[in-house]
């Protein structure tokens, strides 16, 4: 009999339905990767075998763990299982703990409210445990706070506390997607280990294709709340029947074509810039510090080319970008757009300012909720000395929008009327509606699904095609920029450790922490590979 | 459906409907004394009854809620006037000296509750109605300032401002264009809050003898009044203090209702 | 942590600087001739100009302040020209009604809404919730000195369970004074309860909502183990700052509060020394008042230090 087997649950939450028929199974030491897009309803599957679904759901069918159906047990019964019998790990760890806690007490207090052990002995576990999730307590105190812990740290006290009682179940959802890939490989080696060692059943939830493929035993594969296929992990792979699942396998590895760009000229400079933002005072009467976000860097960007800029979070991307739009100054250093240049004090250069345009990565927070597309998109004629008036500005917002992939309609309705992947859009006609020579992309594909987001570099390359786009591609998604752009810089602590054609960067990565990063990025197995091995 | 923004909304319409009436029309003359008919109890011609001097109660609560609305609306606009201004400059020019310097502004007014600003003011140049609305009015600039400033701290941190300045618009601009517009609920919603407790700040002034004086009636000045009478003529202190509770209520139940309503937050979660 | 408190202690000394130099501002520039202005228009020129020697106005405005901050310092507040008394004993007594009449309200008002609060957040949307936001609607919109006048009619008056007025003094007994405070503090505490237990309601539903507060129903803690642990603490760092705000609300409060109990307190000190132009006594009562919301602030920024390890570690 299976650890876990749940049997055509159904799902409700006021009144609207989440979940259909779904079943599937997980046996101890073993790992089943859930995964789908936004609104398959994999994360509500892991909160119902936890039996924490919000107000007003409603199940049916059972979720059996080792012959107990959870549907049916009480709450009071439930919470004795919780964190006993089954741990569960969460998507945001920078959240997920208690602020006002020190992490120590935090991991004891499984122990202590299943009343496993005495007070002591459950201190004495949770240093135990602390240690073996990698945070010894030589180095991390049982007394820190998780403020004073990384993102990858946190992650770590969220697995010890869902570990400390060696649950037979763990639950995972979505446990890497915060973090950075270098720390993503070390949290997902954890887990693998973790099952092994403990003998633990293993269910995760996580929409990332390479990691399932990578960590997973057995996949399930759901769409808008039902299984659509399930089965061992190389089987799955080599033999793929539904075709929303080799949609998404495809949409994951979606390759596009650029044209070739034109013979180098000049475009955009940067020369020994450095960014240097002023830490708080350590004492009252000593200087305050700084930290140096932007360290020596010096790129040159072409007209036509096609840039990407990679690197963790922290790195200095983000400060790199914000100094390219003109919109904060450096300590040292220049940066040029066709020979001016980008930062004019606080009034700004229009002459400078309209040859830029940028998209971003949230489209839910791109874009004011009061105003219509029209007025959205046309916001950059502010740059025109004579922005276009009347049918020339409907032309142009008919022009733009067309261009995306809309309907000239669209520029009447407001922006919560469109999907995530239509509101990139929209920010991408917004960029393009003054024609600038260059645009930024600031992780412009980061927040969306697979399946919207290959349609999104489709996008892209007609585009460069159409309106013979130079842009500066800025993400930590390498497999995205290694099909994006021509060339690549990849950025650590604030300097370019590295830059190259991509292709040549990416094949033969020369500088070691290029070479970490891309040893770390789970990587989507050749499917084409894998059938013709299993044929054999 | 919303039951909070219908309550409020009828109680508040019912308060300034009495008030604006009362420029055209009130059963008695405020101010007409009857000594023979004094410290009646509500009748059918006296609704309310009457006071010491035999004045008509229905009559000087109508014109007690002009005063009362009056000195309100006022605060409230000194505060929105000043204090929305100072909390939009903060927020643009974030962790400048002007924004420390309108904070640490901000944090010295809150020093000074509204009673002790009007004990000042009035210890210099006397009593009068104008002390409580500048009274009320100061008190109120830092409640707006550090409400806009943190809303517009939130906003600026959205990548459509980002965008804007991007389309090259100053701080102010983009202040008046997609801040401003984006804290109006908010400061609708306060608005609302600081009128009630501008009408209840009020009260208390007159009361005190730091507010409107006779022959100016105000609800605080008629609970004054009615002090020394409260164990024979209780309903010289019920009706101004049942008249102070439901224009408060009301207007509170308004600002409840009004940020249910404006929030799209809560408005999807409903739907 | 010595970090933070010797900033905020920096912070708190700058704002009683500034608030000083406001209050002497209005009272001792704005009327012009202090001296002229106390004793009215019809004083004869020779009594204005002793009155102007006491009062060392003949000194330039910058020393007369520094002498004035420097005595208060030292505890000289001055002598009332009415009483001609020293300012600083007349205070001293009526501190004695208004400062413990202020604190037994704020204990009253924190009493009453944390529980409330909190029963109200663990019930959310059902009858008990439902029960504690209506009564505290209605508390909110009562003025307390109406409030206070009915607990007169009702607990006085009718019932004779408390005196209508006056103080009985702290000689008689703790129990005694705290007896005749009981009836104002109950009227200044109510509506100011109200308010704090909705605030107390809504910080709480917030952070029920937090990431970690899931996390803490993952490992086994049922929901209101999970509200006891992990959420009251968080709730607070709000509810302290309106704690705060409530301490000024019930000074301002008790000087209205006195008015209806004839109580000795400064609320009855400084309205005798405004009718009689006592500028003197004004500006130290107002200063005193001043000084305790700035102190109870610069406790209130402690305290979250103490709630809070992030405020600890950082500026």
């Amino acid at each position: 009999m299976s650890l876990l087997t749940i049997t055509d649950l159904n799902l409700s939450i006021h009144k609207s339905d989440i979940l259909r028929d779904v079943s599937l199974t997980v046996d101890q030491g073993e790992i089943v990767a859930v995964t789908g897009e936004s609104g398959s309803g994999k994360s509500m599957t892991a909160l119902a075998v936890m039996q924490l679904l919000p107000d007003l759901s409603v199940t049916s069918g059972s979720i059996k763990l080792d012959g107990t159906d959870l549907l049916t047990t009480s709450e009071t019964d439930m919470c004795a299982l919780r964190g006993s019998a089954i741990g569960m790990v969460f998507q945001e760890p920078m959240t997920a703990l208690n602020p006002v806690k020190t992490i120590g007490d935090q991991v004891a207090e499984t122990i202590l409210i299943h009343k496993a052990m005495p007070p002591v002995r459950a201190k004495e576990r949770a240093r135990e445990i602390l240690t073996r999730v990698g945070l010894p307590e030589d180095k991390f105190p049982l007394t820190r706070f998780p403020h004073e812990l990384s993102g990858g740290q946190r992650q770590r006290v969220v697995i010890a506390m869902a570990i400390a009682l060696r649950p037979k179940l763990l639950i995972a959802d979505e446990p890497t997607t915060a973090l950075d890939v270098t720390t993503q490989a070390q949290i997902l080696d954890l887990l693998k280990g973790l099952v092994k060692e403990e003998n633990m059943g293993l269910l995760m939830i996580t929409h990332d294709l390479a990691v399932v493929s990578d960590m997973a035993d057995r996949i399930v594969v759901m769409r808008q709340g039902e299984i659509v296929e399930t089965g061992a992990t190389k089987h799955l792979l080599a033999h793929m029947q539904h075709p929303y699942t080799k949609m998404l396998f495809a949409a994951s590895g979606h390759l596009v074509d650029l044209p070739t760009p034109p013979p180098p000229s000049p475009l955009l400079t940067v020369q020994n810039a450095i960014r240097d933002y002023q830490l708080p005072r350590t004492s009252l009467f000593a200087k305050p510090g700084h930290y140096r976000a932007v360290n020596d860097v010096s790129f040159t960007l072409h007209r036509g080319e096609r840039l990407g800029l990679v690197g963790e979070s922290g790195c200095g991307k983000s400060t790199l970008t914000r100094a390219i739009l003109g919109l904060e100054p450096l300590q040292d250093g220049q940066i040029h757009l066709d020979g001016a240049p980008v930062f004019s004090g606080h009034s700004p250069n229009l002459e400078v300012r309209r040859k830029m345009q940028v998209v971003f990565q949230d489209p839910f927070g791109s874009f004011n909720p009061r105003h219509r597309v029209d007025r959205l998109i046309t916001e950059p004629f502010f740059l025109l000395e004579t922005p276009p008036k009347g049918t020339a500005r409907k032309d142009a917002i008919a022009k733009a929008l067309t261009a995306v992939g809309l309907h000239p309609d669209d520029a009447l309705k407001y922006i919560h009327e469109f999907s995530g992947g239509q509101r990139q859009r929209i920010a991408i006609a917004r960029a393009l509606i003054i024609r600038p020579e260059l645009i930024l992309f600031d992780e412009a594909v980061s927040a969306l699904d697979v399946s919207v987001r290959a349609q999104i570099l489709d996008l892209l390359a007609e585009l460069c095609t159409a309106y013979d786009l130079t842009y500066l591609f800025i993400s930590h998604d390498l497999s995205v920029v290694r099909t994006v752009t021509d060339r690549v810089l990849v950025m650590q602590a604030g300097k370019i450790v590295e830059q190259g054609v991509t292709e040549d960067v990416f094949s033969n990565p020369q500088h070691p922490y290029t070479k970490s990063l891309i040893a770390a990025a789970p990587r989507l197995p050749d499917l084409t590979q894998i059938s013709k091995e299993s044929v054999l | 459906m919303n039951r909070n923004l219908i309550i409020g909304t009828v109680l508040s319409l019912l308060v300034i409907f009495a008030a604006l009436l009362s420029f055209i029309w009130t059963p008695y003359a405020h101010t007409e004394m009857d000594i023979p008919n004094k410290l009646q109890s509500p009748n059918w011609q006296h609704w309310f009854g009457t006071d010491h001097f035999g004045r008509d109660i229905f009559s000087m609560i109508m014109v007690g809620a002009r005063t009362s609305i009056a000195v309100a609306l006022v605060a409230v606009s000194i505060g929105i006037g000043l204090g929305v201004p100072l909390g939009l400059t903060a927020a643009a020019r974030k962790g400048s000296w002007l924004d420390e310097f309108i904070m640490r502004g901000n944090d010295l007014v809150f020093a000074f509750p509204a009673i002790v600003i009007a004990i000042l003011i009035t210890a210099v140049f006397g009593a009068g109605a104008i002390n409580a609305i500048v009274a009320i009015g100061i008190f109120n600039i830092p409640v707006f300032a550090r409400v806009t400033r943190g809303a517009a701290l939130s906003l600026w941190e959205r990548d459509f401002i980002l965008s804007a300045r991007v389309a090259g618009k100053s701080s102010a601009r983009i202040s008046f264009e997609h801040i401003l517009p984006n804290v109006m609920n908010l400061l609708i919603v306060q608005g609302t809050i600081q009128f009630s407790l501008g009408i209840l700040a009020e009260a208390g002034l007159s009361y005190v003898g730091l507010g409107a004086q006779p022959p100016t009636p105000s609800w605080g000045r008629m609970l004054a009044d009615a002090q020394t009478m409260v164990s024979f003529a209780p309903h010289l202190a019920l009706i101004p203090g049942v008249a102070i509770i439901l224009t408060v209520l009301g207007l509170n139940l308004l600002g409840d209702g009004l940020r249910d309503y404006l929030d799209p937050r809560l408005r999807i979660a409903r739907s | 942590m010595l970090r933070y408190f010797i900033k905020r202690l920096m912070s708190l000394i700058l704002s009683l600087a500034v608030a000083s130099l406001v209050i002497f501002l209005v009272i001792e520039v704005a009327p012009g001739d202090p001296a002229s202005f106390m004793l009215g228009i019809n004083a004869q020129p020779d009594t204005v100009a002793a009155l102007r020697t006491e009062l060392g106005l003949d000194v330039p405005k910058t020393q007369r302040y520094l002498t004035w901050v420097s005595n208060m310092l030292s505890g000289d507040f001055g002598t009332s020209y009415t009483y001609r008394t020293s300012v600083a004993t007349m205070i001293a007594d009526r501190m004695w009604v208004s400062l413990p009449l202020a604190i037994y309200a704020l204990a009253l008002s924190t009493l009453i809404a944390f529980p409330a609060g909190i029963y109200a957040a663990a019930r959310r949307g059902k009858a008990g919730d439902m029960a504690v936001m209506g009564v505290t609607q209605l508390g909110i919109a009562v003025p307390n000195f109406w409030f206070a006048m009915m607990m007169v009619l009702v607990f006085s008056i009718n019932l004779r369970w408390f005196s209508a007025g006056g103080f009985a003094g702290w000689d008689k007994g703790l129990l005694v004074g705290l007896h005749s405070l009981t009836l104002p503090a109950i009227s200044l505490a109510l509506p100011q309860a109200a308010i704090l237990a909705r605030v107390m309601r809504s910080s709480l539903l917030d952070i029920l909502g937090e990431d970690f507060m899931r996390t803490a129903r993952a490992k086994g803690l049922s929901r209101r183990q999970a509200l006891w642990r992990h959420g009251v603490r968080n709730a607070m760092i709000p509810v302290l700052t309106i704690i705060g705000l409530q301490f000024s609300f019930l000074l301002a409060g008790s000087i209205i509060i006195e008015q209806v109990f004839y109580l000795p307190g400064l609320g009855r000190l400084v309205f005798q020394a405004i009718s009689s132009r006592d500028l003197i006594v004004v500006e130290s009562v107002v200063m005193l008042l001043v000084f305790a919301v700035i102190v109870v602030n610069f406790i209130v920024d402690l305290t979250y230090a103490a709630v809070d390890p992030r405020l600890r570690s950082r500026t």
